[in-house]
């Protein structure tokens, strides 16, 4: 057989591509050489830190932010139990989130072309998540003014909500141009991801989440706590940034 | 033009686990060896010390330690004739990137191969009849009486914890009394065992099977290693999968080898370079280097004398493909072999919520665990089944990392107010058995090349078919009902189970980094790639590591064996080869 030949075209515009990723992650930088006897290049006091998705960037409009908190707000909402996705600050972590490299698609396979996919494909949307929210949360207003008296989603009442996501959900809802079960989906799946990632990222406001279901957080060392034998560790949480006692 | 860099002996493709142990053998033998790493260069103390590791946003869910899928990813479709689409956000699999591949990011389930899976055909077929013709499973072409020494060597440089069940075949107490035996016991006592696995103990041994504790390469205490290199006691922080492990308690090449290899003279790596070629002599017939580009979209050629990749099976599958060495398999005509018996893992889980008792799963490690192997390979006699192969069942308590582990009962609504307080009900009071079953290679699925999508430089993706067999539907649903079992007599409200092979494999959910086969070893250049010293049939001074040269997959956790394989390579490499270097078995 003979070797697969590599586009020389493609090659002159990967370089750039390459650069461009490079300015945008400081920590990938150029390549290396290492060794000789050289050791393992280590310098004390120096670490990468996270630097990504805690970008002051916006990506929401406020008409956006709006829909994108009240969504959150139902998919994980507060009650007498503990506080939800609202008062855990979702929003803030969905804005920096979109308005970064996971936004963008960054780092995700996306060309065409896009045919109808099998159910075990996993996801084949278009759309960047960045596009994918921007296009869900206009057509979910449309939706809502055209069937609610000229209302958008944020001014629905709780029920009227709900009955709007569930249809969206078990796909009774559609839209035009962006699949209502993929913005769905993943508006789920990135309130999720906010509601419990670190206080970092923008979401979890003073690790509401965490608290609510019991995580200790961004510990490492449990080892005190090995023989629990099926008793509660209570423990209260540490965030990457610490804890509010330490600066207090 | 490419320009030619100054030739090496040795040329690593990959930087992981299989090119720091070669790398490590081979400039013992005083050859110059290059590592080509097409991620970067990465460290504890940097890149994931414990003020960092523990964050579940970046590591996992942004991928700071897989492989771009903009940069490389699969196609993927259950059979022929549908139309296999790119993998776009990794979901089944993670590979891994950058220095220490996926070692970096693995639990540390340490498990040896049993004797009957090198032999998977002579062994069933001797004992239950022929196998049924589109089961391509086939012998590895090296035993476990072989292996032996070189799983010993592995275990020992990562500080393997766990407690031998068979020591120079006498069976040991408290061990695992169906595997092959040991030479030597472990290095390092078991790890402590929390609620979960003691529950799990005793329900398994009043069913009369015989649970042992998991070999770790998360240190039960601290260890000095062979190569003078020291790790740190577990500390059970739970952050082991997906994560690099802050606190040097993970074996890992950072945490073993690596340190070692730096100080050598006659080693050396070269990050973010990507092997695009493996290029052939004028002959054909030998290897006389590799084609990569660097960081600046630069093409370079590297010449060396021999040529090793240590990919991942995914990549050295492609890169073998696209280097147009040997032939793509063809599953219409049989004729090929690379892409040839791509397998996976059949895996199924048992979920079980306590009521009263608090199982705190975030107290945990990646390879804390007790497990049964009372059903797995041919430990049990198959005859009438159907199937044959089997899985372990293990309790592991890995994490209760919140955004990925957030189990809820059966019937609970997806999200909203039900869903919320079901999640904050069950978070701290749950545990899960692992049914880890084995995948036997059938005709049917395979790897090739994409006939659309192209990666960056207009190259094929690689294409998997790959769909559940009725072997793999047999095996889950005989040994899935005795977790059930075994999870119910723990002591919990309720269990709810999962099974994948009852529906058709779906490339979402993640299920296991354990994607085996494509560049399969055997007896002959008609039934493999790689000979039994996975030296290139083709091209005999090109070597091929990884769990790409298993014919088909054990009901283990691959990495020990794909080390054990490593070093039986490189001793090869070492003692036969590098005095004649040519084939080293007659085809």
């Amino acid at each position: 057989m003979r070797p697969v030949q590599i586009s020389r075209r493609r090659l002159l515009g990967s370089s750039l591509l390459t650069a461009a990723a490079a300015v945008t992650f400081p920590g990938l930088g150029w390549g290396r050489q290492y060794g000789q006897g050289g050791g393992v290049p280590w310098s004390p006091g120096v670490a990468d830190e996270p630097y990504y998705g805690t970008e002051p960037l916006e990506f929401f409009s406020a008409a956006e932010r709006r829909a994108a908190d009240a969504i959150t707000a139902r998919l994980i909402p507060s009650d007498e139990s503990g506080p939800g996705a609202r008062e855990a600050d979702v929003v803030t972590f969905l804005d920096r989130q979109l308005a970064g490299f996971y936004g963008r698609a960054q780092r995700w396979y996306m060309s065409g072309p896009f045919p109808e996919p099998l159910e075990t494909q996993g996801y084949q949307a278009p759309q960047t998540p960045a596009q994918l929210w921007r296009a869900g949360l206009a057509a979910l207003d449309d939706h809502c003014r055209e069937t609610h008296d000229g209302r958008e989603f944020a001014e629905l009442s709780e029920d009227e909500q709900d009955a709007v996501l569930t249809g969206l959900d078990e796909e009774e809802i559609e839209f035009d141009g962006v699949s209502a079960k993929q913005f769905f989906d993943f508006a789920r799946e990135m309130t999720i991801e906010g509601f419990f990632c670190d206080p970092v990222y923008g979401g979890n406001r003073d690790m509401l989440g965490w608290r609510y279901v019991g995580f200790p957080g961004a510990r490492y060392d449990y080892r005190d706590f090995l023989a629990h034998n099926g008793a509660r560790v209570d423990i209260p949480p540490v965030s990457l940034f610490g804890r509010p006692e330490w600066t207090r | 033009m490419v320009e030619r860099k100054r030739p090496v002996d040795v040329v690593l493709v990959g930087f992981g686990w299989t090119a720091a142990i070669m790398a490590q053998e081979l400039t013992e033998e005083g050859l110059e060896v290059l590592a080509l790493e097409r991620g970067g260069w990465r460290d504890t103390g940097t890149d994931f010390p414990t003020t960092h590791a523990p964050d579940e946003l970046r590591y996992y869910w942004r991928h700071a330690m897989f492989q771009e899928t903009a940069r490389e990813t699969q196609t993927f479709r259950n059979r022929r004739g549908q139309t296999a689409l790119p993998i776009r956000r990794w979901g089944s699999y993670l590979p891994g990137v950058g220095v220490g591949g996926a070692g970096v990011h693995w639990n540390g389930q340490t498990f040896r191969f049993l004797p009957s899976d090198f032999v998977a055909k002579t062994h069933n077929e001797e004992r239950y009849g022929e196998l049924p013709e589109e089961m391509t499973v086939q012998d590895y072409g090296v035993t476990y009486e072989e292996l032996e020494p070189h799983f010993d060597r592995f275990e020992k440089l990562c500080g393997i914890s766990g407690k031998a069940g068979n020591l120079q075949g006498r069976i040991v107490q408290g061990g695992n009394p169906f595997e092959g035996f040991r030479s030597d016991e472990y290095p390092n006592p078991p790890m402590e065992m929390t609620f979960s696995q003691h529950r799990f103990e005793a329900a398994a041994n009043g069913m009369d099977l015989h649970p042992f504790p998991a070999p770790s390469a998360n240190m039960s205490r601290a260890y000095t290693n062979p190569l003078g290199v020291q790790m740190a006691p577990c500390t059970y922080c739970g952050f082991c999968e997906k994560f690099g492990c802050g606190n040097f308690s993970k074996a890992s090449p950072q945490t073993t080898i690596i340190p070692v290899l730096m100080n050598k003279p006659n080693f050396h790596l070269r990050t973010h370079c990507e092997v695009m070629q493996v290029l052939k002599d004028r002959s054909g017939e030998r290897a006389r280097g590799v084609l990569y580009l660097d960081a600046h979209g630069k093409l370079w050629e590297q010449p060396a004398e021999i040529v090793i990749l240590c990919g991942y099976q995914l990549s050295n599958t492609r890169l073998m493909m696209l280097s147009g060495i040997g032939e793509i398999y063809d599953p219409q005509t049989g004729d090929g072999l690379v892409g040839k018996n791509y397998t996976y893992q059949v895996m199924s889980g048992v979920d079980i919520f306590f009521e009263e008792e608090y199982t705190n799963e975030f107290i945990g490690a990646g390879a804390l665990g007790m497990v049964v192997d009372d059903y797995n390979g041919d430990n049990f006699d198959h005859s009438g089944l159907g199937f044959i192969g089997g899985a372990y069942i293990a309790c592991w308590t890995t994490n209760q990392r919140p955004i990925e582990s957030h189990p809820v009962p059966e019937g609970t609504p997806e999200w909203g107010l039900e869903w919320k307080r079901a999640v904050q009900r069950n978070f701290l009071k749950h545990t899960s058995l692992s049914v880890h079953g084995a995948s036997m290679a059938h005709r049917d699925n395979y790897l090739d090349l994409d006939p659309t999508y192209t990666d960056q430089w207009g190259r094929p993706l690689m294409r998997m078919t790959y769909d559940f067999t009725e072997n793999d539907r047999r095996l889950s649903d005989y040994i899935t009902p005795i977790a059930e079992e075994i999870a119910r007599n723990m002591g919990g409200r309720e269990i709810g189970v999962t099974r994948r092979a009852d529906d058709a494999y779906d490339i979402w959910p993640y299920q296991t980094t354990h994607n085996t086969g494509g560049t399969i070893m055997g007896e002959t250049p008609d039934d493999s790639v790689v000979n039994r010293y996975l030296q290139s049939w083709d091209l005999p001074n090109l070597f091929i590591m990884g769990a790409g040269v298993f014919p088909q997959n054990a009901g283990y956790n691959p990495t020990d064996t794909v080390a054990a394989l490593t070093y039986w390579s490189a001793q090869a490499i070492r003692e036969q080869y590098l005095r004649d270097p040519g084939p080293l078995v007659q085809a």
